[in-house]
């Protein structure tokens, strides 16, 4: 097998095309957990047992199983179950099933964030009379989630390594993509090369402005709280 | 005849099978100043912490201004536990500092005064933040207005935790220990600023305090509360000079000496 700069070259427009579905739906995945796992943190917190046990033990049970599973589940077998069975497209199938493996996690994130704000401000907004919607609103969540914006990028890079599962539904982005390159002109090493690079020039940059995100929240957060 | 503006009838309050508070029976007047003294687990914390809605009682009646606190009249007039409204409504009178002060980390000293007002009362902004600047003018930091907390002393934070409560214009004000988080040298300015307040008037205080030669000083009347039960209340100088029961006597040789 020999590499050759021509199909190198020839491949990048093309493969460049996929960049842009993994992408956006990436990003689509990602706002779909973030705002999905307040769901999970919400229904955790209902103070009747049997509803919150049995969020907390579905959130678990999606947690534990791997979202390629899941994503096969939402694809091939929710449409053949009668009644509630829907056939969807592999995009929005892929959205589903990543957003809500990744929700899980999200829901983790706020709930450290959450249990990490000081009893004294919940009971400090009681003794104000702030109602239930102005404590989260104007006292925990400001406080909660600013530490996890970190924890929360992580995420997205992560999510972003994962995104190429999607194929396995028939989405056609990058891996997708370098694939049937391959399988057509039966060079497989200069597409799967250029995947690798378009990755690489995305995480990377992300990792490193997570990690200035990380320092400026932190030292933020150092500042304000100290003591309060 | 005057009403009390907050009466305690046979409270009682556990935490699992420990009975902290064995039947409580208390009325505060209003503009009454009432400290609050006894040794280290007795349930000072906890009886201003059922006034202030952030524990519920096991057993006895808390009113505020003849209204059941934790109980209300449903449509069919029976009695149910409160809801959140009913607790609003009466918890609107109640104001409360705290030890470890609980400022709003995220928001300004002003912003801190000012989110209640706004919030709850919906009043107008320009209006509260003009009440809000005397308020902290008054507690003597006019200077640090838009400081965050963690840039000021703990005198500071617990100053501007007064001007936060005193915002709301309670009519009972709970203090728990406010001074003892802390340093010595500035125990004197927070203590200065409920001087103040107790002599300007017509809020009633109940303040849980280790600060005895204060509680002389300020209080109307004072209360031993020792295991869960109020053991002796009087005058200042009856109580705090010529303590009756031997445990409250223990109490202050004990507290006298280890000063
Ligand atoms: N949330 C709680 N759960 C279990 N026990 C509690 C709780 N709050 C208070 N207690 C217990 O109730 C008793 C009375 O507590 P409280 O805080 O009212 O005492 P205190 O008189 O304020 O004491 P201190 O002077 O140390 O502040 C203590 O034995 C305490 O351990
Ligand atoms: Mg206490």
């Amino acid at each position: 097998m020999t590499w050759s700069w021509d199909v190198f070259i020839n491949v990048i427009p093309i493969i460049f095309k996929g960049l842009w579905i993994t992408v956006g739906l990436t990003i689509a995945c990602y706002l779909f957990a973030m705002i999905f796992g307040f769901f999970w943190v919400f229904m955790s917190r209902i103070p009747w047992r049997p509803v919150n046990w049995l969020f907390r033990w579905i959130a678990e049970f999606i947690r534990s199983t791997p979202p390629l599973v899941q994503l096969f589940f939402i694809y091939y077998a929710w449409p053949a179950i009668p009644v509630i069975g829907v056939t969807l497209n592999p995009f929005v199938a892929a959205i589903l099933g990543l957003g809500i493996h990744f929700s899980t996690y999200t829901s983790e994130v706020y709930r450290s964030g959450i249990e990490s704000v000081d009893k004294g401000q919940w009971e400090a907004s009681t003794a104000l009379n702030l109602s239930t919607a102005q404590k989260w609103r104007h006292i925990i969540l400001p406080q909660a989630i600013p530490p996890t914006i970190p924890m929360l990028g992580n995420y997205l890079i992560i999510m972003f390594k994962e995104v190429p599962l999607a194929s396995t539904i028939g989405v056609v982005a990058m891996l997708h993509l370098a694939n049937d390159y391959g399988a057509q002109y039966y060079k497989y090493v200069e597409p799967l090369t250029v995947v690798a690079l378009f990755f690489l020039l995305l995480s990377y940059p992300s990792a490193l402005l997570i990690g200035r995100l990380e320092k400026k929240y932190n030292r933020r957060f150092d500042k304000k709280t100290a003591t309060l | 005849m005057e009403e009390p503006i907050v009466q305690y009838k046979n409270i009682r309050k556990s935490f699992g099978d420990v009975e902290v508070l064995k039947g409580i029976n208390l009325d505060i007047m209003p503009g009454e100043k009432v400290a609050l003294i006894g040794p280290s687990g007795s349930g000072k914390t906890t009886i201003i912490r059922l006034l202030m809605t952030l524990e519920q009682p096991t057993g006895g009646i808390i009113e505020v201004n003849g209204e059941n606190l934790w109980l209300m009249q449903n449509k069919k007039n029976e009695l149910v536990e409160a809801d959140d409204k009913h607790l609003r409504k009466i918890r609107g009178d109640i104001g409360m500092v705290f030890q470890h002060f609980n400022l709003f980390p995220h928001m300004t000293i002003l912003e801190n005064c000012m989110l209640a007002p706004t919030i709850v009362k919906k009043k107008d902004k320009a209006d509260v933040k003009k009440t809000a600047l005397e308020m902290l003018d008054k507690v003597g930091l006019s200077d640090k207005v838009d400081l965050y907390p963690s840039q000021l002393s703990g005198g500071q934070k617990q100053r501007v935790a007064m001007a936060r409560a005193l915002m709301m214009r309670p009519k009972v004000m709970l203090f728990d220990e406010v001074t003892s988080a802390l340093d010595p040298e500035l125990v004197g300015e927070v203590l200065e600023v409920i001087r103040d307040l107790a002599k300007a008037g017509d809020m009633a205080m109940i303040l849980v305090t280790h600060e005895m030669d204060f509680a002389l000083d300020i209080a109307d009347r004072v209360l031993f509360l020792n295991e869960g039960t109020i053991e002796e209340e009087g005058h200042p100088t009856e109580i705090l000079v010529n303590p009756k029961s031997e445990r409250l006597k223990d109490f202050l040789t004990r507290f006298t000496n280890s000063r």
